[in-house]
């Protein structure tokens, strides 16, 4: 958005509580690389021009590679400056930080989707003996005692560090709700590479059914891993992670209670991704592609076990610690605006937040498109959005100075 | 696509009341009910009349009257279908509407939808022989037979997205807490 601002020549300024590539930095854990291949991390001004465009970024290589962009455009950022509070401040915005206020016309708000991590009410009933971490304060298995880990959650993050902590010795058990089963490679090629060039990527938030559903829609169960391979319930099952429902609820006495709709849970999730195959199938015979990739398969079913538990006694089974991997929502502490809804999410269409003029959000789950929340999703978005905001900005001219 | 399946499902009511109860959370608050008269030995009646929602209590034009008992073999006189039968009743039902209203909102014709349910219960756990068996069933098995204007694949999605909406099933596979009171 700074680029497209700045090709704008629209005065702007970056506000980051800390540096550059902040929650990467702090909030990620060690081992993660980027789900999206190398190629894919496009930007305005920017696209991959090094020697493994199919590779996934480390974690080290993603802050440098967000860094290097911020350096690259001179972007304005603040570094080490905390908003607190913005609020309605006649035709503009005030915007209070612990370095001085500011005063603005237009806000974007790029504060992220996952600043908290989503726990239930029930987590106050994990037994005492049993360490709580979260996939936002989980780093690497030293931080995890040996013995048993109950990871809650089997989208991207929980079904990358159940594989983690049980190749490093623990006995996981996974706690599956709804997930998207996805293969890393289909055909040959990456899955990315399938959703980019199918058009799926760029599907628009006014053009789907139902986008409240689709803004909701957990992350798809993808791993950067550098040998490509698929990280789902059967690989996981393959190394011993055991599978359960999802957590439902923890007794007062420390009891987990699983859900009995697992088997529901891989069926729904198995015929997703048959269908977004048979789309990508689809689009390939229509497209030519059919013959330059590998002919169609398809992944074995998920593997349920017949009873799969319904409940385990935390302390008896030997868990030792309990990983929520259950999910993000976004922190508005500080934003005093009239714009949340009663889940305490921005309301907004495509990213303008009609019930605050000159105020847009980035980088939120199908914001725009489906790929809104991807980095390679920040490129169009921006462009559309600093197409709005500029026009807003003249429009709101007169206003002001009458 | 022209919405040309007809199972007799107004979906445009459906998706109209959840666009409604979307801007009205209150009015999503419901209250479902049902009275329980005990007659004789293991023989209940039960009634369902009214239930609260939509910000009101709401009335029908007919009382449903059910008689619950437990069958010979436990020495009872069998005047009705077993309680846990109910509760497979009552996922069979839920189940198979939610099929019929998924099956509308995606267009496709059903011509026959059949399921038969199946509770697995060892009674050691209800006559207390094994404390570590429990009361309810161990398992349930529903299996449909489904006759659609549709692909197999799509078959399976109905009812994959019937278990994913229906109360029913979220009763039986998720604890519920339960207060029971006395006078």
């Amino acid at each position: 958005m700074s680029r497209c601002l700045a090709e704008r020549s629209i005065d702007h300024v970056l506000l980051e509580r800390g540096e550059v590539a902040q929650s990467w930095r702090t909030e990620r854990w060690d081992s993660l690389r980027l789900l999206t291949p190398n190629w894919q991390s496009r930007l305005p001004g920017f696209s991959y021009a090094g020697s493994d465009p199919d590779g996934y970024r480390t974690l080290p290589e993603i802050v440098a590679f967000i860094s290097g962009y911020a350096k690259s455009i001179s972007a304005p950022v603040r570094t080490h400056t905390t908003v607190t509070s913005v609020r309605s401040d006649g035709a503009g915005y005030l915007v209070r930080t612990d370095r001085g206020d500011w005063r603005c016309r237009s806000i974007v708000i790029a504060s992220g989707a996952c600043n908290i991590a989503r726990i239930p009410s029930f987590a106050a009933h994990v037994p005492p003996s049993v360490a709580a971490l979260t996939a936002q304060s989980y780093r690497n298995p030293g931080q995890v005692a040996d013995g048993g880990v109950l990871v809650v959650g089997a989208s991207s993050s929980g079904t990358q560090i159940a594989h983690e902590l049980q190749r490093a010795g623990r006995q996981v058990t996974l706690a599956v709700g709804e997930h998207i089963r996805a293969p890393r490679m289909y055909r040959g090629k990456d899955l990315e590479w399938w959703m980019d060039a199918a058009g799926v990527l760029d599907e628009r938030y006014d053009q789907v059914d139902d986008i409240t559903r689709a803004r909701r829609v957990p992350s798809l169960q993808l791993a950067g891993t550098p040998d490509r391979s698929t990280l789902d319930l059967n690989a996981l099952s393959d190394i011993g992670v055991k599978l359960t429902g999802r957590l439902a609820g923890i007794t007062q006495d420390g009891k987990a209670q699983f859900s009995g709709s697992l088997r529901n849970m891989c069926a729904l999730s198995d015929l997703k991704m048959r269908r977004l195959l048979e789309l990508l199938d689809e689009w390939a015979r229509t497209n030519g592609v059919d013959a330059t990739v590998e002919p169609p398969d398809r992944l074995a079913p998920t593997r349920v076990e017949d009873a799969p538990p319904l409940g385990m006694d935390l302390v008896k089974s030997g868990i030792r610690t309990i990983v929520w991997a259950s999910g993000y929502r976004p922190d508005y502490s500080w934003l005093e605006l009239p714009v949340l809804d009663r889940k305490g999410y921005v309301t907004h269409d495509g990213g303008v937040v009609s019930e605050a003029p000159g105020v847009y959000l980035m980088g939120m789950q199908f914001l725009r498109r489906r790929k809104s929340a991807l980095i390679d999703g920040a490129a169009d978005d921006a462009r559309d959005l600093s197409t709005h905001l500029a026009a807003y900005l003249d429009g709101a001219a007169p206003r002001l100075s009458a | 696509m022209a919405d040309t399946a007809k199972n007799g499902v107004n979906v445009q009511a459906l998706l109209d009341a959840r666009d409604a109860l979307t801007k009205a959370p209150e009015a999503a608050q419901f209250k479902w009910r049902a009275a329980c008269e005990w007659k004789n030995g293991t023989h209940s009646h039960s009634t369902v009349e009214s239930f609260y929602g939509l910000g009101a209590e709401q009335n029908r034009k007919t009382t449903f009257k059910f008689d619950a008992d437990h069958p010979e073999v436990f020495a009872s006189e069998d005047k009705g279908a077993t309680p846990v039968e109910f509760v497979l009743v009552g996922l069979a039902s839920c189940l198979t509407a939610g099929i019929a209203a998924v099956a509308q909102n995606r267009n496709i014709q059903l011509k026959s939808v059949t399921a038969t349910i199946e509770g697995d219960m060892d009674l050691a756990g209800i006559l207390g022989i094994d404390s570590e068996v429990r009361n309810g069933f161990k398992g349930i098995t529903v299996k449909y037979k489904i006759d659609a204007d549709a692909k197999p694949e799509d078959i399976e999605a109905l009812v994959a997205q019937s278990q994913k909406r229906s109360a029913v099933y979220d009763i039986v596979t998720n604890p519920t807490n339960v207060t029971v009171q006395v006078n």
